[in-house]
């Protein structure tokens, strides 16, 4: 297991980022993280949608996000000054990362907590990259002998039938969910509904929803007790920003 | 799916430990062992396989973990996979008639049937202590002492070591929401889970009072020193809840006392398997290490099911995941003497190998030409440095020849 999340990395991907600092406080965690160890606090950022409301969050709440990180394609960033580090990962491999403590925290959709499964802390609701889990199926869809399912999501599904004590074949895809139901390969799906933009377009409609997502601030199990205040103090500011604004 | 095995692999979730992986292992088992014994725990060992329908039922673990298999009866045995049990088990029959209270300690593999990927291992070693028929503080105490202890014998610098109370929640539920064991459960199971987000949706969801709801999320942060536990008598007048706070202050002056709390956290949000602990509950955590590398707790339910019920306490290190941690380090081997010789030195070569290896040395003997060992010593000299003598790609301090009556040249 590499314990040391720069290994392994070529030397260009690694770039230590001291300009465009937007943070306040950087002190306090500072002095915070020197308490707790003198190790950097691994953060694991999801690339992709959920990305840009994240950093605003982290921004928002005076915490240090390199501001050329939007559109940078290195992997690990350090921010030593401030004694962090960010890693840019796949959504889907975050819980992964924090799992093994690679990663000491990391900000992940709770679709992809509920399908991977991980044992992770669940510190905080960012409230942000609001959808849901759905199942989805054509307007005149009848029960079916055989029912099949698709989905990117195949343990949250098989898990939501089995609940409702219904035996389905669930088939794992990797994208264009909706195209299952439309060429006959499934008849129905179970994926993320963000506006229903897409459903609409393809003549698909919402028959049930099964949860709602956010996205989460998880914690690996160790680095959750020996790095805790910086932690505490982390989330402390994500929670007065995210309580600051409505429905959250 | 799984195809025939290639001839290199084994079983998912176990491990060949090569020789510089077992000089560490040995080390840190013996270190640790040693540790154990002087603080008077002895050692025992039981059996790999043990029966379902006792050992195997009474574990922690859950039953999809197990390993199971019949035996030529038909009966079902089960890996062991913790040492608590086997020792519950050895205390309530042969050792019955000991007096306690009891202190015990091991070292062994475990195993558990893996769900999901790597980091969980399939076989595994375990060092740890139960301490048998002592339910006061002063015993936690000892335990989480002597676990602190022992973690420093194992090579382990930056630890720290969480302690929690199951009585502290069930308490504190039971106050707040008294009747309502639906809601207890639920919210145990998020903690459980370590689904924090999920226990304070759940709290707003269950229509209690507002100061109530404050208190029960106030508890996530139940977390630091001797402080904490002065806020939580505050927090709960529930019998039970003051009187797993007042035994957590009894162990940290006691703990004080050992000189330890520099590595001691009061967490009451730590909880472990309910079903299976009852009293304070610990883990211990490494820095640079992403699993925890010891748990341990009061059981006081366990031996009942054995028939000698007692109040126990107890923990295991993680050996292997220690070995993880400081395996890193370049561990040495001893060094080795070659001892080269033909017939006629044959009784000299083997004498001096066994006085040499009395005295402590390793060494290794080998019948050779007389022109390998004529090689071996020139370019032994020609090395640039000088005092190895490299032979089939080992590395020597020293190489002895004994061709005819004499020994021949010392490096």
């Amino acid at each position: 297991m590499s314990r040391n999340v720069n290994g392994g990395i070529g030397a260009e991907a690694l770039q230590t980022s001291s300009g465009g600092l937007e943070t306040m406080d950087m002190g306090i965690l500072a002095a915070a993280l020197e308490a707790s160890g003198r190790d950097l606090l691994k953060v694991a950022m999801p690339k992709g949608r959920i990305y840009k409301q994240a950093s605003k969050l982290f921004r928002e709440a005076g915490l240090p996000i390199p501001s050329d990180f939007d559109d940078t394609r290195k992997l690990i960033i350090e921010l030593p000054e401030a004694g962090m580090s960010f890693i840019m990962a796949k959504p889907v491999d975050v819980p992964t990362y924090v799992e093994y403590g690679v990663a000491d925290i990391g900000i992940v959709g709770k679709d992809v907590l509920m399908e991977e499964n991980k044992d992770v802390y669940e510190l905080l609701d960012l409230g942000i990259a609001k959808c849901r889990m759905s199942v989805i199926g054509l307007p005149d869809w009848k029960p079916v002998i055989h029912p099949r399912v698709a989905t990117k999501y195949p343990n949250v599904a098989s898990q939501y039938f089995r609940e409702l004590g219904q035996q389905v074949e669930v088939i794992k895809l990797n994208g264009s969910i909706e195209l299952a139901p439309l060429i006959g390969l499934a008849d129905r799906i179970v994926d993320m509904v963000e506006t229903g933009q897409t459903l609409r377009e393809n003549g698909l409609v919402e028959m049930e929803s099964i949860f709602g997502i956010t996205s989460r601030l998880i914690a690996n199990r160790v680095s959750y007790r020996m790095k805790n205040e910086a932690i505490q103090s982390l989330c402390d500011k994500l929670q007065h920003v995210i309580g600051a604004k409505p429905n959250a | 799916m799984m195809s025939k095995p290639k001839v290199f692999e084994k079983p998912i979730g176990v491990k060949d430990y090569l020789p510089h992986a077992v000089v560490k292992l040995r080390q840190i088992e013996n270190q640790v062992l040693a540790c154990m014994r002087s603080w008077g725990y002895e050692q025992i060992m039981t059996p790999t396989m043990e029966y379902y329908d006792t050992v195997g039922v009474a574990s922690s673990t859950s039953d999809r973990k197990l390993f199971k298999l019949l035996n030529n009866r038909g009966t079902t045995l089960v890996l062991r996979s913790d040492m608590t049990a086997p020792i519950a088990r050895v205390v309530s029959s042969v050792l019955k008639d000991s007096q306690f209270p009891l202190r015990l300690s091991y070292h062994s593999n475990i195993f558990r049937a893996i769900e999901e990927e790597a980091g969980h291992e399939a076989e595994f070693f375990q060092t740890g202590v139960e301490l048998v028929g002592d339910a006061s503080a002063e015993a936690d105490a000892e335990v989480v002492a002597l676990a602190i202890a022992s973690l420093k014998a194992a090579g382990v610098d930056r630890f720290k070591i969480a302690i929690g109370h199951v009585g502290f929640l069930n308490g504190l539920f039971e106050d707040t929401l008294s009747g309502r064991t639906d809601a207890q459960e639920e919210l145990k199971a998020c903690l459980l889970g370590r689904d924090y987000v999920g226990y304070r949706e759940r709290l707003r969801e269950l229509a209690i009072a507002e100061p109530v709801q404050r208190e029960l999320e106030g508890i996530l942060r139940l977390r630091g020193s001797q402080e904490i536990c002065l806020q939580a008598l505050q927090l709960s007048s529930n019998a039970t809840a003051q009187a797993s706070i007042r035994h957590l202050l009894e162990m940290w002056d006691v703990l004080k006392a050992y000189g330890v709390c520099e590595h001691v956290l009061i967490d009451l949000t730590m909880i472990g398997d309910f079903s299976y602990y009852t009293g304070m509950t610990f883990e211990g955590y490494a820095a640079d290490l992403g699993f925890p590398v010891a748990s341990g707790g009061r059981y006081d339910n366990l031996l009942k099911q054995f028939g000698r019920p007692a109040p126990a306490t107890g923990f295991a290190l993680k050996t292997t995941r220690i070995l993880e941690l400081i395996g890193d380090s370049e561990s040495d081997l001893e060094e080795r003497v070659l001892i080269g010789y033909n017939d006629a030195g044959r009784a000299l070569a083997l004498a001096k190998a066994q006085q040499l290896r009395e005295a402590g040395t390793v060494v290794i003997t080998e019948k050779m030409e007389q022109s390998t060992a004529a090689e071996v010593t020139a370019a032994a000299e020609q090395s640039e440095n000088g005092e190895k003598v490299v032979y089939k790609g080992e590395t020597f301090a020293a190489f002895i020849r004994f061709f005819g009556e004499q020994e021949g040249a010392s490096l």
